[in-house]
């Protein structure tokens, strides 16, 4: 397989510096609103901050990637005499939350970054520089495309098992 | 869909147990903006003069401002209106925290209470669905400690919630309404909201909120953030460092309190101590605040930090702002910074502003001393100056005893006492008490606005204009040439012919008629945040704000799509400044009570003042005692008003 550089970029966050003032959640709903910033919802952004003042607790979070299932166990950290809570580190969503999740139809967030800007707008709006913006090389190896059809069916596979897949593709098969 | 406004209001009915949402008259905002404006609207039409604070006719308004949960940094204020149970004229006290934003996110501007629930309850209001629930649990529990019941009992961290402590449920008047870091302090709506039945207002929205031009109104907030930035790399050359900043005073952040220990007054606002901060005093006090202060926080969107986690061994976190930290310390004359940071979480869970129930307490021991209050009302007081502050904060809020009788307030409780008590409620205007500051030569600026301020605060008339002339003019120019935010050049040259000595210095100049400018451009500014929901932190109180008068009106377009020039917003101002006089003049405001407390300065100048009052009222187009006349009213599109007033026989026709 060959190598290939690829830009990883990262949002560096110190929560000693978070404000809990909630910008960032206001500047990415709008900034994903469509059209652009024509409306802001905190309920829609892919970042939220964990607040808790009176624990002092204040952790930004950024939505990652959806997992259909929730987690087997659960943890909860106690970091610096601070306990968090058990998803309050967690990125996915997931069903055991309604953390980024759209409120209107329930489908997932997820952070892209804020595609197309410099930085994105969270990083942007942090003026407690809670949040910082980093970018850098990595060398990866880069895996084969997979076709359309190939992410559908291995989609099917996860959800079904790969014996179901192959027996309802046989059955169709000789419908045919 | 509309824009900035959520377009609805929330109509709830205490008495009748009913909730209604209505849909809110879409013309409003183009005549009164929102917040302040529109709740004085409101006021207007449905409080006649006839009814009492404790009424079940007085209405208790939550209003958010007009731009409140769009994107603008530090546009987050909910300003609550009712009747004061204190000056008996319009309360108008805000808020900052999260609390406005999250009613916009749930769809609703307002809020609006009448009648009164027979028992302890409090509002849940989750978007479209609102239940009045049984609060009876939360009875008696502190403020701070109410917002973490409610939190948990709905099991979400995000509900934002507005609470009373037991002062508000005892109908103490300088009952506040506490909210996370924030508190609607001033002039007893806290007393209101106890007296209607309401514990807490939880919130929780999850709608959008709208704006008219988004990316023009994304290049006016980056604009704001970048001033912002750069104004914090340079703060005001030749003023004291709260002054020199951003924010509201950043109290939490500064440990430097010369100014404050040494300008204003210790005790019964007695005494000034010109050698109080000392070296020592410097070192223990930024130990103590350093120690106490776990981290320095903001309210929504906005950078600035204000606020702070205020935690000491032994008594539950709390979050802390402003002034506060000090007027409990100089109230009681106690030189150790902790006993401020201690008593005031025992005053914020019990809910009492911290402006005027120190000076209440202060006042008790004055009367005391001078015998005018029996030992019969002391008994089991502790003797020292901490123990008796504590003894003295838990009467007052239980009602017990004497505190029964403080609990009015200074002016109200010298008037039952009487023996020569009412000497000693000696800092007052509109039988409110003001800030402990016992000056010298009379500042004709500071007496118009401390004179005809409808809230009874300085701190919400002030701002803008430098509070003292610059020594030399060489700081005069350095401070005048980056002067954007003067509504006219004019200013620039008061500020510069303005000198500390000699003939161009206060009393006599600014003249009569500069200092009335200077003051409306002050009021104006103020008047336009609380109508908008912006913090006057972030613009009418500090030197050389982010928002300023011209760059509102494109800021205000942008967001609601109204067309708007500075003509038009400073007609609204006018607007919404007299329909405040107006409501407050029926309910029997007189040129009378127009005045700072006697001793405020001690030289006075009894014929100045009186032309100075006479300008104001002229140049804001009332007649001479001080009530807007029927020409004034039926420029600003107020007939109703004047129609109102003639009936009433406040306005003739002559």
């Amino acid at each position: 397989m060959s190598k290939a550089k690829k830009k990883v970029k990262v949002i560096k966050i110190d929560v000693d510096k978070c404000n809990g003032c909630r910008a960032c959640e206001l500047i990415c709903s709008a900034f994903h609103a469509s059209p652009k910033y024509s409306s802001n919802n905190p309920e829609r952004s892919r970042i939220r901050v964990i607040r808790d003042p009176l624990k002092d607790i204040y952790l930004p979070v950024y939505a990652g990637e959806y997992t259909p299932a929730e987690c087997a166990g659960r943890n909860r950290y106690v970091l610096d005499g601070r306990e968090y809570g058990e998803c309050d580190t967690c990125r996915a969503s997931c069903p055991s939350r309604d953390l980024f999740k759209e409120p209107d139809s329930g489908l997932p967030l997820k952070c892209d970054m804020c595609d197309g800007e410099d930085e994105p707008m969270c990083v942007k709006w942090c003026l407690s520089k809670a949040l910082t913006y980093e970018e850098y090389e990595e060398e990866r190896e880069e895996e084969p495309k997979l076709g359309e059809m190939e992410i559908g069916l291995e989609a099917l596979v996860n959800r079904h098992g790969l014996q179901k897949v192959m027996d309802t593709i046989a059955r169709l098969s000789k419908k045919g | 869909m509309g824009y900035a406004e959520a377009g609805f209001n929330l109509e709830i009915d205490l008495t009748r147990g009913n909730i209604e949402r209505v849909a809110c008259d879409p013309n409003l905002a183009k005549l009164y903006l929102g917040g302040l404006g529109t709740n004085a609207k409101i006021l207007y039409e449905r409080v006649p003069p006839e009814v009492e604070p404790f009424s079940p006719e007085n209405l208790l308004i939550f209003g958010t401002g007009l731009l409140t949960g769009t994107p603008l940094p530090a546009c987050n204020r909910t300003v609550i209106s009712t009747i004061s149970p204190q000056t008996n004229l319009m309360a108008y006290s805000m808020m900052g925290g999260f609390w406005a934003p999250e009613l916009k996110y749930a769809g609703y501007d307002k809020v609006i209470f009448r009648g009164k629930s027979s028992e302890l309850i409090y509002v849940w209001i989750n978007g479209d669905k609102v239940e009045l629930r049984d609060a009876s649990h939360l009875k008696g529990k502190g403020a701070v400690e109410t917002q973490e019941l409610i939190k948990k009992e709905l099991k979400d961290q995000n509900v934002q919630v507005a609470a009373i402590g037991l002062a508000g449920e005892n109908r103490v008047f300088t009952a506040s309404i506490e909210q996370g870091r924030s508190s609607a302090s001033r002039l007893g709506i806290g007393a209101v909201m106890g007296d209607k039945g309401i514990k807490a207002i939880a919130v929780r929205g999850r709608k959008d909120v709208n704006v008219a031009r988004p990316m023009e109104l994304l290049q006016l907030c980056n604009e704001v953030l970048q001033y912002v930035k750069e104004r914090e790399d340079k703060p005001v050359p030749n003023v004291m460092p709260i002054l020199a900043g951003l924010g509201s005073p950043q109290e939490m952040l500064h440990t430097d309190e010369k100014w404050h220990t040494e300008n204003f007054s210790w005790g019964n606002s007695r005494e000034r101590r010109k050698d109080f901060w000392t070296r020592e005093i410097e070192e223990k006090w930024k130990e103590t605040q350093e120690s106490a202060r776990i981290r320095l926080i903001s309210c929504y969107n906005c950078p600035m930090k204000c606020g702070a986690i205020v935690s000491l061994p032994g008594m539950s976190t709390y979050m802390m702002k402003c002034f506060s930290k000090l007027t409990y310390n100089m109230a009681a004359f106690v030189d150790d910074l902790e006993f401020g940071f201690r008593i005031a979480q025992r005053a914020t869970e019990y809910g009492v502003d911290g402006f005027s129930t120190p000076q209440i307490m202060a006042f008790a021991f004055e009367l005391r001393e001078a015998g005018i209050l029996g030992e019969e009302h002391f008994v089991g007081c502790p003797d020292d100056n901490e123990g008796k502050f504590y003894w003295i904060l838990d009467r007052i809020v239980l009602r017990e005893g004497i505190g029964d009788i403080l609990a009015d307030g200074t002016y109200w409780a010298a008037k039952k006492i009487g023996n020569g008590a009412e000497a000693y409620a000696h800092n007052n205007i509109k039988k409110h008490e003001q800030l402990p500051l016992k000056l010298g030569m009379l500042n004709p600026i500071y007496f118009l606005m401390y004179s005809t301020g409808e809230k009874c605060n300085i701190t919400q008339i002030e701002g803008q204009f430098p509070q003292a002339p610059f020594a030399t003019m060489e700081e005069r120019e350095e401070f005048v040439s980056d002067w954007v935010h003067v509504p006219d050049e004019k200013f620039k040259q008061y500020l510069l012919d303005w000198e500390m000595r000699g003939e161009r210095s206060n009393p006599y100049y600014p003249t009569v008629d500069m200092s009335v400018d200077i003051v409306d451009w002050q009021e104006m500014m103020h008047y336009l945040d609380d109508a908008v929901g912006m913090c006057a932190g972030m613009s009418s109180f500090p030197l050389k704000p982010p928002y300023h008068i011209h760059n509102y009106p494109t800021i205000i377009s942008a967001a609601t799509g109204m067309e708007m020039d500075e003509e038009g917003l400073k007609k609204i101002y006018r607007r919404i400044r007299n329909l405040v006089r107006a409501f407050n003049i029926r309910r029997g405001l007189t040129r009378a009570d127009e005045k700072p407390p006697e001793d405020h300065w001690r030289k006075r100048f009894p014929e100045l003042e009186e032309q100075l009052l006479d300008a104001y009222y002229k140049f804001k187009g009332w007649n001479s005692q001080g009530i807007p006349t029927k020409e004034t009213l039926l420029e600003l599109s107020m007939g109703y008003v004047s129609e109102d007033l003639e009936k009433r026989g406040i306005l003739s026709y002559e």
